[in-house]
């Protein structure tokens, strides 16, 4: 029998803020974090706009020496799971260290580190210009090798990659080790920060980003006929997850309980979602499989809903697995349309919404849905976050390569 | 460059690589035992010396450096005044 997974810690980073108070009051008040790119110099460049995170100071977390000796994601991740940790209550010495794991991932990782680590190289040479921190510094199992170092963490430790679905990975992943009895707490989620020239730069090529420069905070449309792909940004999510008798056992606050998990591929194509969404649609059914409950138990759904034209794809996904449900009381809503795209981090930060959305009784909006796309005919919760009391949420995920994540949380308040 | 500003600057040198106060950089304290320093931190710390001093340390030699007055011993020995 699984034993069943409780989470006790969340600590997200992103353009709305740093932590959860902050997150959750700007997410409730329907803010945007899109701004002007201020990292680089966009003048060539066709899109001038992502999520930066700003107000970010790394030495509440981190020794001034220690910052050169990591990519700004491993930073992001370090901070955020000390924000979870604390939360949850973890001793500092765990006593059972190799019962405590650590699975976080990134999309692409240290790219910011290669990057100028190529100029100096460039203006260097090999042996000033690359730092002997350069390999530690961006490869992205760091990001959980340096929390399991600071927490003392022995057990289960990796680093997932599977693009935007990255952090929905890692945590349902987690949640298998602990159901499966092979750790009793595991720090788990995902951090992004690549808001740099070849990144943006790729995206772009790829016509993946939105290019509404003139208006930032309106780029970011999800389900809107004027949707014109993506806003990229940055920041962190990770959660505590913890084996329920073990939390109880210690007397620590139960936030929620993570009851169902899916992950499959479309096997179809490396950026377009098949077609209904017909991998989406194994995904949500295997995360209720799991769950061992009925479509009509879900009561809100944090979508992918990047802004892209996958959107409508989507919404025919939830279609296709909720039936009546989908027009009887289910509600959606994408907070990328306030914080933009997480990339490696979205899944994890969002589960970390879904959860304060469950404890909260408040659904946090689809903002700038202005202009609904015919095609994508859902209750988004448009502009206004809504009072909503729902027993079950569920996170969708999905990444380029067709990787596809569906994580539902059981709120506990 | 004086002996007294070579040492000096080496000093200022230890102190932004490892992050430590400028009171903790006696000639007697060791980069590993005493300053935190880890196999990686000694690389940067070197390559740092080297670019300030215009001077090559070869990998051989690093062993040679344990401690800042081995540091002010060998910048000094070596590097054009």
């Amino acid at each position: 029998m699984p034993r069943r997974v409780a989470v006790t810690g969340l600590g997200v980073l992103s353009p709305l803020g740093v932590g959860v108070d902050a997150n959750w009051r700007a997410l409730c008040a329907g803010e945007s974090g899109i701004g002007p790119i201020t990292r680089f110099d966009t003048t060539d460049f066709p899109v001038k706009i992502a999520g930066e995170v700003r107000d970010f100071d790394p030495t509440r977390w981190l020794a001034k020496r220690e910052l050169r000796q990591m990519d700004v994601f491993i930073h992001y991740a370090i901070a955020c799971a000390a924000m979870a940790v604390e939360q949850a209550g973890l001793d500092r010495e765990p006593p059972e260290a190799e019962r405590y794991g650590v699975y976080v991932g990134a999309g692409l990782g240290g790219i910011t580190t290669i990057e100028s680590t190529i100029a100096s190289l460039r203006e260097k040479g090999p042996r000033h210009g690359i730092s002997p921190y350069f390999v530690p510094a961006l490869i992205i199992n760091l990001a959980g090798g340096q929390i399991s170092i600071r927490h003392k963490c022995k057990g289960p430790n990796m680093g997932h990659v599977s693009a935007c679905a990255t952090g929905a990975h890692a945590i349902g992943e987690a949640a298998r080790v602990i159901a499966y009895g092979e750790a009793d707490v595991m720090i788990a989620g995902g951090s992004e920060s690549t808001v740099t020239p070849v990144s943006i730069g790729g995206f772009a090529s790829a016509r993946a980003l939105s290019t509404r420069n003139d208006e930032p905070t309106r780029a970011s449309r999800p389900f809107t006929a004027s949707r014109d792909g993506f806003v990229l940004s940055e920041g962190a999510g990770i959660l505590v997850l913890e084996a329920w008798e073990h939390a109880k056992a210690r007397g620590a606050e139960i936030l929620a309980e993570l009851v169902g998990y899916g992950r499959n591929a479309d096997a179809y194509h490396v950026t377009l979602p098949s077609p209904d969404g017909e991998g989406a649609q194994r995904c949500m059914r295997l995360a209720l499989a799991d769950a061992g409950l009925a479509p009509e138990a879900i009561g809100y759904i944090n979508a992918h809903g990047t802004s892209t034209a996958a959107d409508s794809i989507e919404t025919k996904a939830v279609r296709g697995v909720f039936g009546k449900h989908a027009d009887g009381g289910l509600v959606v809503s994408s907070t990328k349309s306030m914080t933009g795209h997480l990339l490696g981090a979205a899944g994890s930060f969002e589960a970390a919404v879904s959860i304060l959305a469950l404890r909260e009784g408040i659904i946090p909006p689809t903002i700038n849905l202005d202009d609904p796309d015919p095609a994508c005919d859902l209750d988004y919760v448009p502009h206004r976050a809504r009072e909503l009391s729902v027993e079950y949420a569920m996170s969708n995920s999905f990444g380029f390569g067709g990787t596809n994540a569906a994580l539902i949380f059981r709120g506990v308040r | 460059m004086s002996a007294s500003e070579i040492e000096t600057k080496i000093r200022e040198i230890i102190c932004d690589q490892l992050d430590v106060g400028a009171e903790d950089v006696d000639a007697s304290k060791s980069f590993t035992e005493d300053l935190g320093a880890d196999s990686l931190a000694i690389v940067e710390l070197v390559l740092a010396l080297e670019e300030n001093f215009d001077i090559k340390i070869p990998d051989d030699e690093v062993d040679q450096i344990r401690t800042v007055g081995d540091a002010i011993k060998y910048i000094s020995d070596r590097s054009r005044g």
